[in-house]
């Protein structure tokens, strides 16, 4: 299992992007989910893989059946991708700020 | 709590704006990007060279935990003093392409500014691409622990 893979090359393929939108809603088996595309089973089980390995799905046991569903908190940090950059900018600023105001009373 | 830097990257576009109020006068602000001893300080960079004039231009550079050294610089194109800097930033020895800063200063009251960082970049797509750097890393932490989680 590849752990660096990386989430915004899982999510630039449109059959992955596809196969998000239709478990969004609720969870699904392998077989159910390959039924809705044209591509052989196998490549739509290679896309599943991607995207558990990347935590965007979960899987769930039930019975027999593996069931895949959505990984709202990894969507969620995903979205939030500009956050960090932020972060970034935030501490950098504070840091003037501190030094500038210690300056000043130097002065 | 409102959140005292704000980044507004749009959807698609391949600019970003930054913009952060100071508790600090306007000049005092300004003068933290001109004085290279102090510019050092809050950017954790030494500063190899920066000239604050038009056709100006500045190097930096920064040594990562590892020892290994990462240079950066760029030209400044305009410099009117407590008002703005309008300047090139590249990364040495990456392929990033480099990009257009334009920087502005305004007096809020005597003793808060502001600063407008409008950042353009090549694209859309190498925006997003810099914009995640920060987010790879953090993404490689996580993965890290859970490694080490896994490994005890």
């Amino acid at each position: 299992m590849n752990l660096r893979r990386d989430v915004f090359q899982a999510l630039a393929d449109p059959t992955r992007r596809a196969i998000l939108l239709l478990v969004a809603t609720q969870s699904m088996t392998a077989g159910a989910i390959a039924s809705n595309f044209d591509t052989a089973r196998p490549t739509v089980s290679k896309h599943l893989q991607i995207l558990t390995e990347c935590e965007l799905l979960k899987q769930t046991q039930s019975g027999r059946e593996v069931y895949y569903h959505i990984n709202a908190k990894k969507m969620k940090e995903v979205a939030d991708f500009i956050e960090p950059f932020r972060q970034m900018w935030d501490e950098r600023f504070n840091k003037l700020e501190t030094i500038m105001k210690n300056y000043q009373s130097k002065k | 709590m409102e959140q005292k830097t704000k980044v507004d990257a749009r959807d698609g576009q391949q600019d970003l704006v930054i913009t952060r109020e100071f508790d600090l006068p306007l000049d005092l602000l300004f003068t933290a990007y001109v004085e290279p001893e102090i510019v050092e300080q809050w950017m954790g960079t030494k500063v190899l060279k920066l000239e604050n004039k038009k056709h100006g231009g500045y190097q930096f550079e920064t040594t990562d935990p590892k020892g290994n050294k990462h240079r950066f610089n760029g030209v400044i194109h305009d410099f009117i003093s407590n008002s703005k800097i309008t300047r090139t930033f590249e990364m040495e020895n990456t392929p990033f392409a480099v990009q257009l800063e334009f920087l502005e200063f305004e007096e809020l009251t005597s003793g808060t500014s502001k600063l407008t960082m409008h950042v353009v970049y090549k694209s859309a797509e190498h925006r997003d691409q810099i914009l995640k750097l920060p987010f790879a890393q953090g993404i490689n932490m996580a993965h890290n622990r859970i490694q080490e989680i896994l490994n005890n």
